[in-house]
């Protein structure tokens, strides 16, 4: 049995907030760079060179790429061999996301309660998922997920009869009817199957992974390719002002599911695609 | 499609000539709001009292910004997702609000609020926010301080770049750029 003392994730999860806020990630850049190329609207133009201007100010200066440093979504992965000391997990990653909003300069968005809407004044709590592993390591990933984009998801329970088609159907619709709201280029997480909250949180997952990478299945790895075709078809392009380039990829994660059930989610990104991980 | 600098406080005859896909480069006074600050302006609106701020000419940015680091007078600062105000602006626009940046598009009862009391809706870069810091010389919160990000702020701003998006004679770049790049399939 490894002992860790919690302490340790605190210290993480401080500094994987603030990095994923500063630094957007290499393969996000590269997309963002060849979208230029091929984009034909000059307005769209423009918009994808303030967006990679941005990352770069972002970068240099360590300031928030978004002033919305987002909803801090975390992904533990924790090795059964590991024995935490210290304290309380949940209090821990709190503490991390505490202090790296605050020392960070990151905006505090979150509110105590949906209707009555206080806010907490340090972007906690977190949204922690954790999953129990073999081994003796902790895989941490800290995601914040701004709200213009969260707010243009969605989860539907399909029949099993729609089929394929019914899925991209979904997904195709989902990106139109949100325009320019969820600050196109996106990423589109999909997650197919499982159950109602299942196809939501693998979607998430989804968009963890990076540009230019393809889920292993090649059924799949072809619906991504042909989703993405499709999407950039609808004209919606930068900031829905109109162009070509509308999404920088479409990620598919699927899981098995109930014979009775197509469930389907589909998580909106925006550009500021942020996510970092340590392994401790 | 041109490029235009303009000044604040905004006069109908320099909206009017604002048209859809407009680079604009904005500079002078203009204030912060969004979600909460919206429904504390249209409550006072509803009670008959007067705003904290007075709307006339102005423009709003729909911004909640991160904190000011040290040495800056604010932290990032782009646009949030303009629709959520749509309950909210018309009953703005009728009290001479003339302008807001925000992204996204804007509703009907906006646009016809706009098109009726000659006012603009802008769109800035969503997620370009460190950039349009930038453009940020001085901020102050002026109302709601209690509100943190959404306070309402008074900013200083030079050449603030925005798009005109959707135009007091009802122009809309969202279907109008949207149309011309469309590929049917």
């Amino acid at each position: 049995m490894r002992e860790l003392d919690v302490r340790e994730i605190t210290q993480a999860v401080k500094r994987l907030s603030m990095e994923a806020n500063y630094f957007l990630g290499d393969d996000q850049v590269k997309a963002l760079k060849e979208s230029l190329e091929k984009e034909e609207s000059p307005v769209g133009k423009s918009v994808l060179n303030q967006i990679v201007e941005n990352q770069e100010i972002a970068r240099t200066e360590k300031m928030a790429i978004c002033q919305d440093t987002g909803f801090t979504v975390v992904f533990m992965d924790l090795g059964q061999e590991v024995h935490l000391v210290g304290g309380d997990l949940t209090e821990a990653i709190n503490e991390g996301v505490r202090q790296g909003y605050t020392e960070g300069y990151l905006r505090k968005s979150i509110v105590k309660d949906p209707l009555r809407r206080v806010n907490t004044g340090d972007n906690t709590p977190a949204v922690v998922h954790l999953r129990i592993v073999p081994g003796d390591k902790v895989n941490i990933t800290v995601a914040p997920k701004g709200g213009g984009s969260e707010n243009m998801s969605e989860v539907q329970m399909l029949k099993p009869a729609d089929g394929p088609e019914g899925v991209k159907n979904f997904v195709i619709d989902r990106v139109r009817r949100s325009g320019g709201n969820p600050c196109p280029p996106i990423i589109v997480g999909v997650g197919i199957g499982g159950t109602f909250e299942m196809a939501a949180l693998i979607a998430k997952k989804a968009l963890l992974r990076k540009l230019g990478q393809f889920n292993p299945d090649p059924y799949y790895a072809e619906m991504e390719k042909e989703l993405l075709r499709e999407i950039n078809k609808l004209g919606i392009g930068p900031m829905g002002l109109g162009g070509r380039v509308t999404a920088l990829g479409v990620f598919i994660e699927y899981h098995p599911c109930h014979i009775a059930s197509l469930p389907i989610a589909v998580n909106i990104q925006c550009h500021a695609a942020r996510h970092k991980s340590v392994v401790i | 499609m041109s490029e235009k600098k303009i000044a604040t406080p905004l006069t109908d005859d320099v909206v009017k000539t604002l048209r859809v896909g407009d680079t604009v480069y904005i500079s002078g006074i203009i204030y912060t709001a969004r979600d909460a600050a919206h429904k504390r302006l249209v409550d006072l609106l509803d009670a008959g009292k007067d705003l904290p701020v007075d709307v006339k000419g102005q423009i709003i940015y729909y911004v909640g910004p991160a904190p000011a680091p040290p040495g800056k007078p604010i932290g990032s600062a782009g646009p949030t997702t303009s629709y959520r105000m749509n309950p909210y602006a018309p009953a703005l626009i009728e009290q001479g609000l003339k302008g807001m940046i925000g992204k996204g598009e804007m509703g009907e009862g906006v646009v016809n609020a706009m098109k009726k009391h000659c006012a603009v809706y802008f769109a800035a870069t969503g997620g370009a926010a460190a950039l349009l810091a930038k453009s940020v010389k001085r901020a102050e919160i002026v109302a709601y301080e209690d509100l943190g990000a959404e306070a309402i702020r008074r900013l200083e701003v030079e050449n603030l770049p925005v798009i005109v998006a959707q135009d007091c004679h009802g122009g809309n770049i969202y279907k109008e750029g949207v149309e011309k790049y469309r590929i049917a399939s």
